[in-house]
């Protein structure tokens, strides 16, 4: 229409230093935790870049030419092509925004482009929750969703105060948590990737793997990180018998045990236990496919498949928190039956190693008069050893076993299974390690056992004829305290994780407490999926929701709510002040009765006019005007006198 | 484009605004005059939006979700709010002051914001001129509202439409309104400057000085008035006092100057005219003369002072050969 420029229109509005300082606070809020991710040349560089515009901005002189501005985007990416040797990991393509996020600033003139950098603020804030999703970044990244805007609402209204600004933000985020808890509980969700992923996106996953080690449990017992949570209905196992099994390692080197690809069985429910529990996992993502059970899983979670060696097997690799009902049964009646192949597998054993252990395990053969006589003797060797359990091994030599059994005699559960299945091996009884988790940390407020790395554990599982499958934790054997008590009674105070050692006894009881809550968060707000979104269509009453009803019953509520809104938003301007009101019913009142008010009469003429006309009520009129009047027009309006004027206008009888 | 046609066809704009111009008294913006759409910068939250969407459902990022929806339902609410801030204001027309063609007419409005909370970033735009002003309405207050615009023609001229809009508190949507309410500016002819007329033979009484002689006869001084000239100030007496000083001349006080059409050569135009009669009411006034106008039809008597000079530029502004 007109040539002259929109001063509301965001590319003619230059940002001012204030506008800056916001922008700049935010951004800052959002990286800080990638700050501790990054490199640190990076962090300082991106911190360097935001102060640079704010000196431009302080001093008033124009921006660097762009040619600086991209000289300066590769180096920076040059760098990190140095550090990743790549640009797109997910690691190098975060680290590469957050970094943009430093030169768009220093491009950074109109109020157009400071939206765009705080919109991908608004982006920024997503990239932390690749890393993390717990409640402390989720406060964080809740307080730099504030901020930006805050920062968003001054860049609209640059006159205002920015208290004021700080409070519309509030409102506006009040008003949006309602919307967002409706979107998020009934947008359709869909599951899983829509493409590939970056390689590197799962590499930071700890747990157990295929292959067992010497050092390989022990380094994974000092990790805090919780493994699973489990759920139990009614009762709970007693700590002795919680044995989570995981993979099971059949072929060993004389260094690692392997787990070998596993073979699919049909899943035959055990029976004959002493006790079944019901329970439900929620298991960490680890980038493996198996799931954990206590020992012996009696039913298997939906999806799931089962191996010849009593492993549960996931549908795809856990790569987001996987929650699973399942139940268990303590001691079943096993099965006696074993395939002669699976049989020879558990009695192989490299050649030309560990002589001395050989030799023993012969000597035991030849005393023994059968297999149960071998384990027993085993055991008692074991216990009588005097060995020692530390998280801290020495290093062990090609021999690792001899080493270990006869030098050394001090090592980790992985130490002890494996020296416990070759000699088993070494005998001629067939025999396997078993992975797992042994224990578990009973959190007393929400009565959910606590599975951490640290309790990761490896015991052996040998073949009696009679009996089937046996386990023996030839840990147990030797340190007895470490299955009864958990880690923390059998090793050395100094070696224990900060947080297990008796004498923080307060410290505990916050983590629980504080546990329980992200248990909680872990199971309601991240574990929110398909599933249960189905389970709550179906418990308003619609049945097998799919998108459609979804989208149809979000759209309603949406569309009331915004409705909602924009009543009240409307009734809070269309209400005029009480004094006011009052006055109007006071006048409608009086024409009822035959004295209107002409449009240029003041108050008190009319009042004085009204007062004529009916005598009887001359009084309480001319009051009532003189109350208007000077709550109208006096200095001070008292809430006293207002409601006095409600209840006289409301006690006013005409006749 | 679409502007265009609605600059054609004015009862298919009324029809469209839905109120038919010019509007008496104080215009309530109620929630049917005001529309709303997205900006700009609304887009292109949009497109964030999505990508976030695309983000968080690839990496199975439940707080990613968490914050695309909280931003959904923030713009959502930020629409709402985008139209409240305009809903409902109260709209009123100042006067506006008098003024010669050529120069520039200064409206005035007044935004009563009615509401409890403050609206801040309030644009009117005068569609006319395209003059524009930005106002804060703070709350249960009301923020003026100047629109300049040229003054083209003489006679009254309407305010015309006026646009107001916000973009507040987000700047992802725009919230319009049209106003056009009942406000009008005088416009006197464009003043000629041209020697005044000799006093005429019907200038019965006395004999009209010239101006300089007029200016010369010193009489007293009185206090200065912001309409006075400059050369008029007695520069000496404020230099020793505290005040500002005027010096006070005396003409022929009874002299009397008709302004005559028929004194005009009969060569000029109307506007020219016209042009020339409001140069010489200038002159007269500031020359301290008692003067009277005559146009065909209208005779305005002789007086001065600065009611009778509007009287007489009225007369001029509005005049309409018969």
């Amino acid at each position: 229409m007109t040539p002259t420029a929109h001063p509301l229109a965001p590319d003619v509005r230059m940002v001012s230093t204030r506008d800056l300082v916001w922008l700049i606070a935010a951004l800052a809020l959002v990286i800080l935790p990638h700050t501790l991710r990054a490199p640190w040349w990076l962090t300082l560089l991106t911190l360097c870049l935001y102060a640079w515009r704010f000196y431009y901005s302080l001093n008033r002189v124009p921006l660097p030419s762009r040619w600086l501005v991209i000289a300066v985007a590769a180096v920076a990416m040059l760098g990190v092509w140095v550090e990743y040797r790549t640009l797109f990991g997910r690691q190098p393509g975060i680290l590469l925004l957050m970094l943009f996020s430093g030169l768009k600033l220093l491009e950074t003139r109109s109020h157009r482009d400071a939206t765009a950098a705080a919109f991908l603020g608004y982006f920024l804030i997503i990239t932390n929750f690749l890393y993390t999703q717990s409640i402390p970044t989720a406060l964080l990244m809740g307080a730099a969703l504030f901020t930006i805007t805050a920062t968003l609402v001054g860049f609209s209204a640059p006159n205002r105060a920015p208290r004021a600004n700080l409070r519309t933000a509030t409102v506006l985020l009040a008003h949006a948590a309602p919307a967002a808890l409706v979107l998020f509980l009934l947008f359709p969700r869909a599951q899983g990737p829509l493409w590939g992923l970056p390689q590197d996106a799962y590499s930071a996953l700890t747990g157990l793997s295929e292959t067992m080690a010497p050092g390989n449990i022990s380094s994974l017992a000092q990790s805090d990180a919780i493994a699973f949570r489990a759920e139990f209905e009614g009762e709970l196992p007693p700590q002795p018998l919680r044995y989570w099994r995981g993979p099971v390692m059949w072929d060993f080197d004389g260094r690692t045990w392997r787990m070998g690809s596993p073979f699919l069985s049909t899943f035959e429910p055990p029976s004959g236990g002493r006790a079944t529990y019901r329970y439900a996992v929620v298991l960490e993502p680890h980038n493996h496919n198996w799931l954990f059970a206590l020992e012996t899983a009696a039913s298997l979670p939906e999806n799931a498949r089962y191996t010849e060696d009593g492993l549960i097997l996931g549908r795809t690799l856990v790569r987001g928190r996987l929650r699973y009902e399942i139940s268990s049964m303590i001691a079943p009646t096993s099965d006696v039956e074993e395939h002669p192949n699976l049989l020879r597998r558990a009695q192989l054993l490299p050649a030309g190693f560990n002589p001395k252990a050989v030799a023993l395990a012969a000597q035991w053969r030849a005393a023994a008069r059968s297999d149960d006589d071998v384990l027993s003797r085993a055991i008692t060797f074991l216990r009588q050893g005097g060995y020692a359990y530390t998280l801290e091994p020495p290093l062990l030599g090609p021999d690792s076993v001899d080493e270990f059994l006869f030098v050394t005699k001090a090592g980790f559960c992985e130490h002890f299974s494996s020296a416990f299945v070759f000699l088993m091996r070494a005998a001629g009884v067939p025999a396997r390690v078993v992975t797992g988790y042994q224990g578990g940390d009973l959190n007393p407020f929400d009565r959910i056992i606590t599975v951490r790395q640290s309790d990761a554990h490896a015991w052996a599982e040998v073949f009696i004829r009679s009996r089937g499958w046996l386990r023996v934790d030839p840990t147990a054997a030797a340190v007895p305290g470490r299955i009864e008590s958990g880690i923390a009674r059998a090793v050395p105070e100094t070696q224990q994780p900060l947080i297990m050692r008796p004498e923080l006894e307060w410290l505990r009881g916050l983590r629980y407490q504080w546990e329980a809550a992200a248990h909680k968060w872990n199971v309601w707000v991240l574990g929110y999926n398909p599933e249960r979104q189905r389970d709550l269509m179906s418990y308003i009453g619609v049945r097998d929701a799919d998108w459609r009803s979804l989208t149809a019953t979000l759209f309603t509520v949406l569309g009331i709510m915004t409705l909602l809104l924009l009543l009240w938003s409307l009734r809070r301007l269309a209400r005029p002040d009480p004094v006011q009101r009052a006055w109007r019913a006071f006048c409608l009142k009086l024409a009822a009765h035959g004295v209107e008010r002409t449009p240029s009469e003041g108050p008190r003429d009319y009042a004085a006019r009204a007062a004529r006309a009916l005598p009887s009520a001359r009084r309480p009129i001319l009051t009532i005007a003189g109350l208007y009047i000077s709550l109208r027009y006096g200095p001070q309006v008292t809430a006293g006198r207002v409601t006095q004027l409600r209840r006289l206008v409301r006690e006013l009888r005409l006749t | 484009m679409i502007a265009g046609l609605l600059d054609r066809n004015p009862r298919f704009a009324n029809w469209l605004y839905g109120f038919k111009p010019p509007e008496h008294g104080t215009i309530i913006l109620v929630h049917r005059r005001v529309y709303i759409l997205p900006a700009r910068m609304g887009v292109l939250f949009g497109a964030t939006l999505a990508l976030l969407l695309i983000g968080s459902i690839n990496y199975a990022l439940a707080l990613g979700f968490a914050l695309t929806f909280f931003l959904a339902g923030m713009g959502l609410v930020g629409m709402v709010h985008t139209a409240r801030n305009l809903a409902r204001i109260g709209v009123s027309a100042g006067r506006a002051e008098a003024v010669f063609a050529g120069e520039s007419m200064q409206f005035r409005l007044y935004l009563d914001g009615r509401a409890r909370f403050d609206r801040p970033a309030i644009l009117a735009r005068h569609l006319g001129s395209g003059a524009q002003f930005v106002v804060d309405i703070p709350a249960l207050g009301i923020a003026e509202v100047v629109l300049d615009a040229p003054a083209q023609r003489r006679g009254w001229m309407p305010i015309g439409r006026v646009l107001l809009e916000t973009r507040f508190p987000l700047g992802m949507f725009r919230a319009w309104s049209y106003v056009e309410p009942d406000a009008r500016c005088l416009v006197y002819p464009k003043p000629e400057r041209t020697p005044l007329p000799p006093p005429s033979a019907e200038s019965a009484v006395g004999a009209l000085r010239s101006q300089a002689a007029g200016n010369d006869d010193f009489s007293g001084l009185r206090t200065y008035q912001l309409s006075d000239s400059p050369r008029h100030v007695a520069w000496k007496a404020v230099a020793r006092s505290d005040g500002m000083f005027t010096k006070q001349f005396t003409g022929e006080a009874a002299a009397e100057l008709w302004l005559d059409w028929r004194l005009l050569p009969a060569a000029l135009g109307l506007e020219q005219r016209l042009s020339r009669l409001a140069g010489w009411v200038i002159s007269a006034e500031r020359g301290g003369a008692h003067y009277g106008l005559r146009l065909p039809g209208v005779e305005i008597a002789p007086g001065r002072g600065h009611v009778h000079a509007a009287a007489c530029l009225e007369a001029l502004a509005l005049y309409q050969p018969s």
